[in-house]
This record gives C-alpha cells, sequence and structure tokens, in this order.
C-alpha cells in the first residue's frame, strides 16, 4: 500500500520545480503542515509566503502575486479554500484572469470525524460553476504529479482537490498515460459493456476494484479516471455511454453540481443513457474516518459494484 | 510633475467628463466620482510612472481602485492619460458588449485587475507589494478604498499582513467622504477612531485634506520617503465634490442627474473653476 498522499506528490512537484523556477511561488494559511508544504517553505523560504488564518488574504494575495508575474501555488484546506475564500476565486482569480492554483487539501470527507465545517462535498460545484476555473480531482500521486507538472506549464487558474491520506496507486512512476484535460481509460475502452464507470479523485480506485467484482460476475464494465472534472472530457464521456447499457459515476461530493450532474448533463444531450450518481449524501455526513464514510455510502468497491447491478437491472434494453 | 494650479483646472474638466460619461451611459457612482476624482487624478499625474507605454514594464507602479465603483472618475484620468479616448468611453459605456463597465475591467489598457467587490483591492496590492519586495524590484503599489468598504473584514486581513510584512512600498489611500449608500458611515457601522485602527495593524498613518490638491499630493509624497510600514493616507473628502447640490447628501451615491440637475452641476464646476481661478 503506498504511504505518499497526494498532497505530498504536489510538495514533491513544487520542489522540483522550484529549484530551477524562482516565479513560483507557494502561500499557505497556516496550512504548510497539512498542506505536506512544510519541506518547501523550509528548502524556498524566499518563495514561499504565509499568509495566517487568513483564507481570503491567502488567495488576494497569491493573485496580486500572479499579477506580477509569479506562478503563484495557494494552499489551503479545501473546505475553507472552496468558501470562505469563494468570492476572492471568482474575483481575483476567475475574472481578473491570475495564475492562480488553488490547491484544496483534505477535500471531501478527508477530515472525517471533525464534521461538516471541515468537509469539501461542494467544492466541485461551487468551483466549477465560476468562468474560468478549472477543477481536477487526480486520483493517485503519480497522476498528481503529473498534473502539477503540466499546470505549472500554463497561466490560468485552476482548483485542484487532494484527499488527506495516501490512496492507492493506480499508476506507476512511469505509468500514468496522462495528457492534460482527457480523461484516462483504466478498462474497456472502444468496447461494448454492460456499464460505464467514471469516477474522479479518491474513489477511482473502488471503481476499478469494483469493475473486478463486477467480472468475476459476468458484467463487463469500463472505468474512467475523469480527474478532469472541468473541462469535463466530454468525448470520453459520450463514448463510454454509447459503449454501455448504462452509466454509473462515483464521487465524494454532495449529489448536486459535481460530476454526476456534469457527466448526466452530458449523456442526456449526447447519447441518452440511464445515469446513476453516487455520491455523499444531501445532509451532514456521518461521524466516521472517511474510509467508513465511504463503506457507509457504498462509495466503496463493493457499494459501488452493488449500484451498477442496480442501474443495469433497470437499464433499458 | 504637474504643477498644481494646472492640477485644479484639470480637475475641473475632468469632473465635467465624469458628468458626461454618466450621462451617456445612463447610470454611475457620482457621489463617490467626485470625492475621489482628486486623489486619482494627483496619482496618475505626480506619482505613478504609469503611462500608456509602460503598461507591461515590469518595474512599473501598480494600481488597484478598490472603490470600483467609482469607475467614471477612472475613465476621467485614464482617458486624459491617453489610455482609452474618452469620445470612445462615451459613446460606449454601459452598452451592449462594451468594455467599459461600470467597474474596472483588467481587458482595458492600464488597468492591473478587475474589482467591483469591495474589500479586494488592498489584500491583491499586499500580493502585488510582496512580489516587489521577493524581487527586489522598486516599484510601488496603491489603492484606494472608500470608507463604507472598511466594514469588510478582508480589508483588515491585508492590513495585517501587510503590517506584518512591513511593507513599506505599498500606500493605500481612504476616500474618507463619510457617506455611504445608507447614509453616514459612522452611524451604518462606525469607523472612529480610524487612524489609531491602521496605527494598530502596522501602519504609518497621514491625514489629509482630500479635496485639496496641494494637500494631496504632498501626502504622496511623504508616504514615499515613510519606511518600515506601510502607509495609509485617510484622506477627508467631501462626498459629490465640486457642486452643491450633490455634496454631503448620501442621495447622490448613484443618482442619475435629470436634466435639470445637469445643467446646474455644470454651473457649479464652472462657478468652482472661476473660484479657484480668482484664489490665483
Amino acid at each position: 500500500m503506498n504511504k505518499i498522499p497526494n498532497r505530498q506528490a504536489i510538495c514533491e512537484a513544487l520542489l522540483a520545480q522550484a529549484a530551477h523556477d524562482k516565479e513560483l511561488f507557494v502561500l499557505c494559511s497556516d496550512s504548510r503542515g497539512s498542506a505536506s508544504l512544510a519541506p518547501f517553505a523550509e528548502r524556498y523560504p524566499a518563495q514561499f509566503i504565509e499568509m495566517g488564518i487568513a483564507e481570503q488574504n491567502l488567495v488576494s494575495v497569491a493573485a496580486g502575486m500572479a499579477a506580477c508575474g509569479k506562478k503563484a501555488f495557494a494552499a489551503s484546506p479545501a473546505c475553507f479554500l472552496s468558501t470562505r475564500s469563494y468570492e476572492q476565486v471568482k474575483v481575483d482569480c476567475a475574472y481578473s484572469n491570475t495564475n492562480v492554483k488553488l490547491i484544496g487539501i483534505s477535500g471531501g470527507v478527508s477530515y472525517g470525524a471533525l464534521g461538516m465545517s471541515h468537509h469539501s462535498a461542494q467544492d466541485i460545484a461551487a468551483m466549477s460553476a465560476l468562468p474560468n476555473i478549472r477543477v481536477y480531482l487526480p486520483s493517485d500521486r503519480h497522476e498528481t504529479r503529473q498534473l502539477i507538472e503540466a499546470l505549472l506549464l500554463d497561466e490560468k487558474p485552476a482548483y485542484i482537490r487532494v484527499g488527506r491520506n495516501p490512496v492507492e496507486d493506480i499508476y506507476s512512476e512511469t505509468g500514468c498515460p496522462f495528457t492534460i484535460d482527457k480523461a484516462i481509460w483504466l478498462s474497456g475502452e472502444g468496447k461494448k459493456v454492460d456499464i460505464a464507470l467514471i469516477a474522479c479523485g479518491e474513489l477511482v480506485k473502488p471503481a476499478l476494484d469494483a469493475a473486478g467484482i463486477l467480472e468475476q460476475k459476468g458484467i463487463s464494465a469500463s472505468v474512467l479516471d475523469m480527474y478532469c472534472v472541468k473541462p469535463l472530457d466530454r468525448q470520453a464521456v459520450i463514448q463510454a455511454a454509447e459503449n454501455a447499457r448504462a452509466v454509473l459515476t462515483v464521487e465524494e461530493h454532495s449529489p448536486f453540481g459535481g460530476l454526476g450532474s456534469m457527466v448526466a448533463q452530458a449523456v442526456g444531450e449526447a447519447c441518452p443513457r440511464r445515469v446513476k450518481n453516487l455520491a455523499l449524501p444531501d445532509s451532514p455526513v456521518i461521524t466516521g474516518s472517511s474510509g467508513e464514510v465511504f463503506s457507509h455510502y457504498g462509495l466503496d468497491k463493493a457499494g459501488i459494484a452493488r449500484a451498477a447491478e442496480e442501474v443495469i437491472a433497470c437499464a433499458a434494453y | 510633475m504637474m504643477e498644481i494650479q494646472e492640477l485644479k483646472r484639470l480637475s475641473w474638466e475632468l469632473r465635467r467628463d465624469v458628468l458626461e460619461i454618466i450621462i451617456a451611459g445612463g447610470g454611475g457612482h457620482i457621489g463617490g466620482d467626485m470625492s475621489l476624482l482628486n486623489a486619482l487624478l494627483v496619482l496618475y499625474e505626480n506619482h505613478l510612472n504609469i503611462r500608456p507605454e509602460t503598461v507591461n514594464d515590469p518595474e512599473r507602479d501598480r494600481f488597484v481602485l478598490s472603490k470600483g465603483h467609482s469607475m467614471e472618475a477612472y475613465y476621467a484620468v485614464l482617458c486624459h492619460r491617453g489610455f482609452l479616448e474618452l469620445a470612445d468611453v462615451k459613446a460606449r459605456f454601459s452598452k451592449l458588449g462594451s468594455p467599459y463597465i461600470g467597474h474596472p475591467n483588467n481587458k482595458l489598457p492600464g488597468i492591473e485587475m478587475n474589482s467591483g467587490s469591495l474589500g479586494h483591492g488592498l489584500p491583491v496590492c499586499v500580493g502585488m507589494a510582496l512580489a516587489a519586495k521577493r524581487d527586489g524590484r522598486s516599484y510601488r503599489v496603491y489603492t484606494i478604498m472608500g470608507d463604507g468598504e472598511l466594514a469588510e473584514g478582508s480589508v483588515w486581513e491585508g492590513a495585517m499582513a501587510a503590517g506584518h510584512y512591513r511593507l513599506d512600498n505599498l500606500c493605500a489611500l481612504i476616500d474618507r467622504n463619510r457617506l455611504q449608500i445608507s447614509g453616514g458611515t459612522e452611524e451604518v457601522m462606525a469607523h472612529e477612531p480610524l487612524a489609531e485602527r491602521w496605527a494598530a495593524f502596522g501602519w504609518h498613518v497621514l491625514e489629509t485634506d482630500g479635496d485639496s490638491i496641494l494637500a494631496l499630493d504632498e501626502a504622496l509624497s511623504r508616504a514615499k520617503r515613510l519606511k518600515g510600514k506601510p502607509t495609509v493616507i485617510i484622506a477627508q473628502t467631501t462626498k459629490g465634490f465640486g457642486s452643491p447640490l450633490m455634496e454631503n447628501r448620501a442621495g447622490w451615491h448613484h443618482h442619475l442627474p435629470t436634466a435639470e440637475e445637469y445643467e446646474r452641476i455644470k454651473a457649479d464646476f464652472a462657478a468652482g473653476q472661476e473660484a479657484d481661478t480668482v484664489d490665483e
């Protein structure tokens, strides 16, 4: 089991960049530890800015630095970054079009038992609704690293959500077929299948595992890693839907305005199929570790496989 | 550097431009435009090193209009300084598809950042000033805020960080006209003791007559010499300055002058200019 959380992969990518790029700046809101960015602060103090517990200021200051040519990475818990500083993201990043990469750490229900104040089950919906903001939820550390390396090459704002805990590897050091804004087929590309599983972030791995369970039961599934929630890889979504009897989306998010909503919108417009969205409930989630919470709401591999069977059973032939 | 008398003459000319822009566009924030105009004018004429040919120069000073709703005054100054064409602004302000909207639009030359929502300019300028410090560049960073705007918590997050990082390349000017849309600032949400509040956040505090071009020019010059901390200039101004019809009346925050009021305001501006000339 991999022990490196995605947030640490971000730090490693930024450390590698900072070695030759003095325009890269990292800003934190008393969050360098929880963002795994303490090594960056120690090694490149001249390129690190501590903003204190002030998420609004964090984002505006990052935007001001970006307006002066800096590549600003602002890291803060996703729960605060996507709500407390939402207007700063809207006006100073999205609207003013500044090169700020917003790193939402400990996203979704990573903070488990800390309660709804610390959960960010709304961040995909919130951030995606802002014009000019891209939204990424990488699935493992290798994809995370490649995503950060790709985002270092452009000058537009983006929101990246990662979880707190290490997640199992899906890819290998050299085995992540990454192209920015293109979903990655993990299985079933181009094949006629019973169900298409489309997932993002930490739930890609359980979705992939669910496909294995389904296969043993004689149910074929394709699996798409839709780390690029916005811009959604619409072409891949439609291809997946066209080749499947039904579509199941899986995400660590509210049932509203997240990956499932976007996939349903695309599928409904282009190639209607039955679409089921697996997500967190529209209520404060049950107390527990994120793994326990996922299992409780059927967001683990068994729950995903079960939901897939259910949606196939009622899908039109 | 422009002489004070010439700036005074220009101030009246630009007041007329503001009025024409507002009438042409069918709306605007005339009260705050008038209280802010002299500060903008003095800043652009005598202090900022920003010209149309230097808008991409890394060494240019940075300015962010935090009270973005005073955009008509900003248009008048940007037009006068050659960034924009006044005739074009008047023809298209607030019209369908126009880039000349009611708040700063950074797709226009010379405008660094979009604003409109209050409490953004200072924090953004903190980022710009930090960038200058980390780069070892000598440019200065300026923002103008309204006084009603100071109720926004984000202003104080920015103020705290500017004090913490001792950003003496940052100067914030407060258009202290004491009125906001609902009435007097001290009734809506009190700011006094304002100077003490800024000082407590680690700022040099200058208080000046914000309707006086000479006083503003001196304060901005003095701010450049103050080291070790950021500087705030509390500019005591008159909302609607230049026409007794508008002066110190909250209702003129964004009132569109009627035809009769338009004539009256123009006459008041002419009388004001005449009085300035006599003073010479």
